[in-house]
């Protein structure tokens, strides 16, 4: 039998504001326990919730950028359960009325390949404490520092059909979120975080199967892998005779596989209803139209502009625009130099290339889009040639001089194009080689384009990179040939 | 002195003719020599009122000019103070000090007040005859054999017997007002969000609100200019600016429009206190009112309403008591759902417990809608009785109680005790201000006249009650514990 | 709606509230009176209305997105049951 799988997401984005959803306590990650717990983080008697109006603000952008509507009245609601890391027994959430309506994002599968994501909604809401495992005499540990940190939930409809479909829209809600400047989008610290709905259904039937939810998958490559895994061991259960049951799973990366999370969990009976310590957030037009008018450019429409004002492959154009840094960076550097192909070549090669050799992200790069931009253009205007642009660039990562000009003037790496000079090179190399222009004149005419090579090696050495490769070539051929 | 109101206090304050200092050891005195026989307080703190007496007398020294600077005051234990036991008449907080002050408190403390400690209430603000507490229940002070009202019966009775001059009570389905009648003195709830709940115990958030006990109407607008106002710590709290609740006392009553709800007059109300509550309409019609009779239709379900809407909220706000942070921790749990079962068996008392199931079950899977959802639409409804009704009148009167003080242990099913805040309660829902003020008495325990005005009407209510205090007597009887010498 | 001993034992669950078999008896009693009294709303009618979770028509204020609430552990804790290198300790808590 065909199978076809059905995928939806639910991404937990942690908003970047400085304090927390409903407190003035600090945001930032890896302080000591409890440290940055309030008192309203705490659910200490008497303390009462206030809205950030920056979290407000981020979960509406991401909203604009789905192209999603904004209901004018939102309302906060209470999930009410008992955990350790809940202080107050319950979660303030958004159950009823979301803050974000449905929205729909772009993926693009491979170059050409685009699909369309509904996303059902998006909602605010507080996050919950960590339980630290260590032992403490046999007891858990509660720091609360992460309680009540902003998160905007992001609820797909169940569109995508394979595990490249959902990590392309986990992309993308990362690419937007980041563009937005709205998250740091930091998978590693659990700024972004995700639950997976996953089920499989005969190919042609409609009726969804029952499906299985793999909890807090928090890196793009898990969540391919334990879909993998998770449609698979559907699909064998299905043919062995057994059914799916619904229920929640955890992805054990080590292992590679999903396993039950609950078995003797009652079903949840979270109890919602408003906050009554919240009022109804009510958002009017002009509000609206100011954030809208604050958007940056999306990456999908920088995308399409790569391709279409700048002339970059589809290729191109999607690898320049997915993260919001490698984008600016690759635009100035194209501003500095005039050359987009160029730019974007030496954006994805050179550059990232040394990037990932040590590690470093491109807002880290000590070479700088300015440093980059002048390079390419020394390259575009012929005063220097490919291997010197090498070159130049290595000393700029190592610090190495201000910029491409003051490398190529200290190492003397400007280009050679004067005939006469390369001609004197050529002629001494002639005359240093007799045994291999001997060779090359016995040689039949269609071997001797290979040999040449040797000759060209041997000039380009001599001019210490700095001969214009091409002219090399000619003049050594026509040199060459003329000998008798 | 301790027969005099605080406006008469804050005049002798004033003059020099008394110190804070003289004053507060005064009521201290008569705490200590008193209080066995009422259990109107749970914490008495003698040293850092009188610290705070003297505090007080170096302003007014220095020319502070806060009307109420070195008036002694008492906190219902609802209200969190910085360093000072904060119960809420529970178990579960027995051993808990609050690590800041309620707003309230803060704005007390700045006026230069000075708190005499934190009065007895049915734990967790829930209860209608202080017989709930974790500390025992407290005597009504003119018959010690009658119950004060609740929740706020400490502070009720404390006042009553000229324990403390004035205190602050809270008010979730009548809690000040009632015990304010139980007790003859005069007490206001202000519409929800007049005053902040930052620091106040959650019972019903959409519900609670602070609001003041004393001796007199004027008395009340005096703290009340205090305690209102917006704070940006509470959501809730209103934005609207606040008046001086002492300008509009002395205005007059005539062409007053009087509403009285005929739901309030029906069965269930004891005939005495039809008869008072009636002779002190006289009284306001000899002031130049005009009486007419409204209807509030949908009276008899709002203690029905409540009782799914304040038990749904509550269930939710006493879920942080779970033993892991603050409050009462069973000893040795041996997993975690043993810690929570256990601690919270062990710190919860009957009628808290029985809010909480009732809570949790009308807002669980099933029952929701028909239960939550609904006693929701129907608090639209009761609400817009009252904004129909202000239409019409400017004011609604009717009892605070349908009777008087009622003997300790005399309800013993939960109905029947609901059933006492069948006039209260609408307020409540309402968001409505309202207040009791003495007119009467039936066997010698004391009948309230409820004053209901519209939204933000606080100053008007506090003038018509404030005309019926200069033109009767009820709010200077004592009772005689009071008239007792320290 | 009649209340069944189940539907107590489940809100005491759902509650984490430890209750004995003799206490459940008498919470099924009280908690049937109150549902019963409470049972009287089904006869308003109220098509059309909508809920009412505010007595206020007002809306949810926005607060600046600034840091102000600074460490206050020791301060914090120092009401709290048990604690350990600034972390609140509880039962094993198994996942």
């Amino acid at each position: 039998m065909q199978w076809e799988t059905v995928i939806g997401l639910e991404v937990h984005v942690q908003l970047a504001t400085r304090s927390k959803i409903f407190s003035g306590a600090s945001t930032a990650f890896g302080s000591e326990p409890n440290t940055q717990a309030s008192a309203v983080d705490l659910g200490l008697p008497g303390s009462l919730p206030v809205l950030n109006e920056q979290a407000v603000a981020m979960a509406v952008q991401f909203g604009l950028a789905v192209h999603a509507g904004i209901p004018e009245v939102s309302v906060f609601d209470r999930k009410n359960y008992f955990y350790p890391d809940l202080p107050k027994g319950y979660q303030t959430s958004q159950m009823y009325h979301p803050i974000v309506g449905p929205g729909e994002v772009e993926i693009t599968l491979d170059d050409e390949v685009t699909k369309r994501i509904r996303i059902h909604h998006a909602h605010l809401e507080e996050d919950a404490g960590k339980s630290l495992h260590e032992d403490f005499q046999g007891m858990t540990g509660i720091d609360l520092n992460r309680a009540g940190t902003p998160l905007l939930e992001i609820v797909s409809e169940p569109d995508m059909r394979s595990a490249r479909e959902a990590a392309a829209y986990l992309k993308a809600i990362h690419s937007i979120v980041t563009y937005l400047g709205i998250s740091d989008g930091n998978m590693a610290e659990g700024s972004m975080r995700c639950d997976v709905n996953v089920s499989v259904r005969p190919k042609g039937q409609e009726a969804f199967g029952t499906r299985a939810e793999i909890k807090n998958v928090n890196s793009f490559r898990f969540v391919e892998r334990a879909i993998a895994f998770e449609v698979e061991r559907q699909i064998e259960l299905i043919e062995d005779g057994g059914e799916v049951v619904q229920e929640t799973r955890l992805f054990d990366p080590e292992r590679d596989e999903t396993r039950s999370m609950r078995t003797k969990e009652e079903a949840n009976d979270y109890r919602y209803f408003p906050c009554p310590d919240l009022l109804p957030v009510v958002l009017d037009q002009a509000y609206l139209d100011h954030l809208k008018g604050q958007l940056p450019e999306l990456p999908a429409d920088k995308r399409a502009r790569f391709q279409n004002e700048l002339g970059l492959s589809a290729y191109d154009a999607n690898v320049l625009s997915a993260s919001r840094e490698m984008a600016e960076f690759f635009e100035e550097a194209h501003q500095v130099c005039g050359d987009a192909k160029q730019a974007a070549n030496w954006v994805q090669g050179e550059l990232s290339g040394a990037l990932n050799r040590e590690n470093l992200g491109v807002v880290q790069s000590p070479v700088s889009a300015q440093q980059l931009g002048q390079l390419i253009k020394r390259v575009v205007d012929g005063t220097i040639n490919g291997k010197a642009a090498k070159e130049v660039f290595q000393a700029l990562w190592n610090g190495q001089g201000r910029d491409a000009d003051e490398v190529i003037e200290a190492k003397g790496l400007k280009q050679v194009t004067d005939t006469g000079a390369i001609e004197a090179m050529i002629d001494e190399v002639i005359a240093e080689n007799p045994a291999q222009v001997a060779q090359y004149r016995d040689a039949e005419p269609d071997k001797r384009g290979k040999m040449i090579g040797y000759f060209v090696g041997q000039v380009m050495k001599a001019s210490r990179g700095t001969a214009n490769p091409q002219q090399v070539n000619g003049l050594l051929k026509e040199k060459l040939d003329a000998l008798r | 002195m301790h027969n005099q109101t605080v406006t008469q206090l804050a005049a002798a304050l004033k003059s020099g003719e008394l110190s804070s200092r003289e004053i507060t050891a005064h009521y201290l005195q008569r705490i200590e020599r008193l209080d066995g026989k009422l259990n109107s307080f749970i914490s008495v703190t003698a040293e850092q009122a009188l610290n705070g007496a003297e505090a007080a007398d170096k302003a007014r020294a220095a020319g502070d000019t806060h009307a109420l600077a070195g008036i002694p005051l008492a906190l219902k234990d609802i209200f969190c103070t910085k360093g000072v036991k904060t119960s809420c008449g529970s178990k579960m907080l027995d051993n808990f000090e609050a690590p800041y002050d309620a707003t309230v408190v803060e704005k007390l403390s700045a006026a230069h007040t000075v708190s005499l400690g934190k009065t007895n209430m049915d734990e967790f603000a829930m209860g209608s005859s202080n017989e709930n507490s974790h500390y025992g229940p407290v005597k009504n002070p003119w018959d010690l054999t009658a119950v004060p009202g609740g929740s706020s019966g400490g502070s009720a009775a404390a006042v009553a017997a000229g324990l403390v001059p004035a205190a602050l009570g809270t008010d979730t389905g009548g809690s000040i007002r009632q015990p304010a009648a139980f007790c003859g003195i005069t007490g206001l709830k202000p519409t929800y969000g007049r005053v902040s709940r930052f620091g106040m115990i959650a019972y019903a958030s959409s519900l609670d609100q602070a609001g003041p006990m004393a001796r007199s109407a004027s008395d009340c607008a005096h703290l009340l200019n205090v305690i209102a106002g917006h704070d940006v710590r509470d959501s809730t709290c209103a934005t609207r600016g606040v008046p001086d609740y002492t300008e509009q006392l002395n205005a007059p009553l005539s062409g007053l429009k009087i509403g009285l709800p005929k739901e309030y007059f029906g069965e269930g109300l004891n005939a005495d206190v039809e008869r008072a509550v009636r002779e002190a309409v006289k009284v306001y019609e000899s002031l130049g009112a005009t009486v007419r009779e409204v209807s509030l239709p949908h009276t008899h379900y709002a203690i029905p309403a409540y009782y799914v809407i304040a038990p749904a909220e509550a269930s939710s706000n006493l879920s942080r008591y779970d033993g892991v942070r603050f409050g009462h921790r069973c000893e040795d749990p041996k997993d975690l759902i043993d810690l929570y079962t256990r601690t919270r068996a062990e710190g919860f008392g009957e009628e808290v417990k029985r809010r909480i199931l009732i809570g949790t079950h009308t807002l669980s899977e099933g029952f929701f809608d028909a239960y939550y959802i609904k006693a929701q639409k129907v608090r639209r409804l009761i609400r817009q009785d009252f904004l129909d009704a202000f239409e019409d009148v400017d004011v609604l009167m009717g009892p605070a109680a349908p009777t008087t003080a009622f003997d300790l242990g005399a309800k013993k099913d939960p109905v029947s005790m609901y059933l006492q805040d069948i006039y209260t309660i609408a307020v409540n829902l309402a968001g409505i201000p309202g207040m009791s003020v003495p007119a009467g008495f039936v066997d010698g325990r004391p009948v309230g006249l409820q004053i209901l005005g519209t939204h933000f009407a606080e100053a008007q209510l506090l003038n018509v009650a404030h005309q019926f205090q200069q033109a009767t007597d009820w709010h200077l009887q004592r009772p005689a514990l009071a008239e007792e010498n320290a | 709606m009649a209340l069944e001993e189940s539907h107590v034992r489940r809100a005491a669950h759902l509650a984490r509230l430890a209750i004995s078999d003799d206490q459940a008896g008498r919470f099924v009693d009280d908690l049937s009176q109150i549902l019963d009294m409470v049972d009287q709303l089904q006869q308003v009618n109220t098509d059309g209305v909508a809920p009412l979770a505010h007595p206020l028509d007002a809306t949810q204020r926005l607060r600046a997105d600034e840091v102000t609430d600074t460490n206050q552990r020791d301060e914090y804790q120092r009401c709290a049951p048990a604690v350990e290198d600034g972390l609140y300790l509880v039962p094993r808590v198994v996942e």
